[in-house]
């Protein structure tokens, strides 16, 4: 008997210890966590080993198409920006960002350079050649934190984008909030709710059986909730996204992410 | 899907004789499975891998039949013992004339 004794306490002084910090944690809340963490282990060994992620093609087709000359002027992507590996460091972690006053997402400046450098037509949304393209620029800025911050010139399109991400949309009549924000890390039918943060892109999702670009998964949250979706490309999907990647700063980019 | 597409093979370069290795053999491939229709209401032709082969040093070490329910990209991980040093040679052929090969090779101590 005198043996349990301390025991007993010491299970209450574990208690009272763990108790308060929950409570803490829960106060906090703001704690960033990438949906990488609520996957099994083998999709997280899927993402982290280049042999086994299916992504990295995309990144293959990627450095293909950067060394290729294309279009009316036969330039290349190498021949304004060199080495990939050197001119795309950490790129990815800062758009989308404002160029003369007009807010770019990644996918929009790799299309004004086919125009305007290249003059080549534009490639289509989730089309093979911008996804690949955007993974291996992407792909460049792995492991680095998402940079994007609040300056004069992105105010008012980050405001906006804000704006969007707590705004009521859909017959459902639900906003981004109100699952990514309120109920994170609780469950929506059997699967646990991310908290929605824009650190992966693009992402090969296992459910589309290919590569996908964060405004397709936007567009798939919007049917979810019977919202009328924002076109691709449109201004109104760069200022979500850059809301939503200004809201992820700071996080490490895993580009390009597995996500079941 | 075009005639031909990215592989990747992954296995150690070298090896004791007699040892169990380990190959992950990946390829890049939508994996029509032809059950599928387009938002027209018209049918997407079945467009898979049939056959995925592994010949270590012209031998047949290992053969895979493929069908429409494997998923886009398909990854094999397999294993076969070290006998000698020599080439692996990795073939995928399916529909529509597709075929790609891949060659890795092994030294045996």
């Amino acid at each position: 008997m005198k043996k349990q004794l301390p025991l007993y306490f010491l299970g209450i002084v574990c208690a009272l210890l763990v108790l308060p910090g929950i409570a803490a944690d829960a106060i906090a809340g703001n704690k960033k966590q990438s949906s990488y963490e609520l996957m099994s282990s083998e999709n997280k060994a899927m993402q982290d080993d280049a042999s086994l992620n299916p992504a990295m093609f995309w990144v293959g087709d990627g450095e293909a198409l950067w060394q290729a000359k294309t279009g009316a002027k036969q330039e290349s992507c190498i021949s304004c920006h060199g080495d990939v590996k050197k001119s795309m460091r950490g790129v990815a972690t800062q758009f989308p960002k404002t160029v003369h006053g007009k807010l770019r997402t990644l996918e929009g400046q790799i299309n004004q350079c086919r125009e305007v450098r290249q003059g080549a037509p534009k490639l289509a949304y989730e089309s093979k050649d911008l996804l690949a393209l955007t993974a291996l620029i992407a792909f460049q800025s792995k492991g680095m934190p998402i940079a994007v911050k609040e300056t004069a010139a992105n105010k008012t399109d980050l405001k906006q984008g804000q704006q969007y991400f707590f705004q009521r949309m859909g017959q459902l009549n639900l906003s981004c909030a109100q699952c990514h924000d309120e109920r994170a890390g609780l469950k929506l039918g059997g699967s646990l709710i991310p908290q929605g943060h824009p650190n992966a892109y693009p992402i090969y999702r296992l459910e589309w059986q290919t590569l996908g670009s964060l405004q397709r998964r936007l567009r798939n949250c919007m049917s979810g909730v019977r919202a009328q979706q924002f076109e691709y490309g449109s201004p109104e999907m760069a200022q979500l996204e850059l809301f939503l990647m200004w809201r992820a700063r700071g996080l490490p980019l895993e580009s390009p992410g597995v996500r079941p | 899907m075009s005639k031909t597409s990215r592989t990747a093979i992954t296995m150690p370069a070298r090896a004791k004789k007699g040892s169990i290795i380990e190959i992950r053999a990946i390829a890049q491939h939508d994996m029509e499975s032809g059950f599928r229709y387009t938002e027209g209401g018209k049918i997407i032709p079945r467009d898979i891998i049939r056959v995925f082969t592994c010949t270590y040093n012209n031998v047949e070490v290992f053969k895979a039949d493929f069908y429409p329910g494997i998923g886009a990209n398909p990854l094999i991980i397999f294993t076969t013992i070290a006998t000698e040093t020599g080439t692996l040679e990795f073939k995928w052929v399916g529909d529509d004339g597709y075929e790609a090969v891949n060659q890795a090779r092994i030294t045996v101590s």
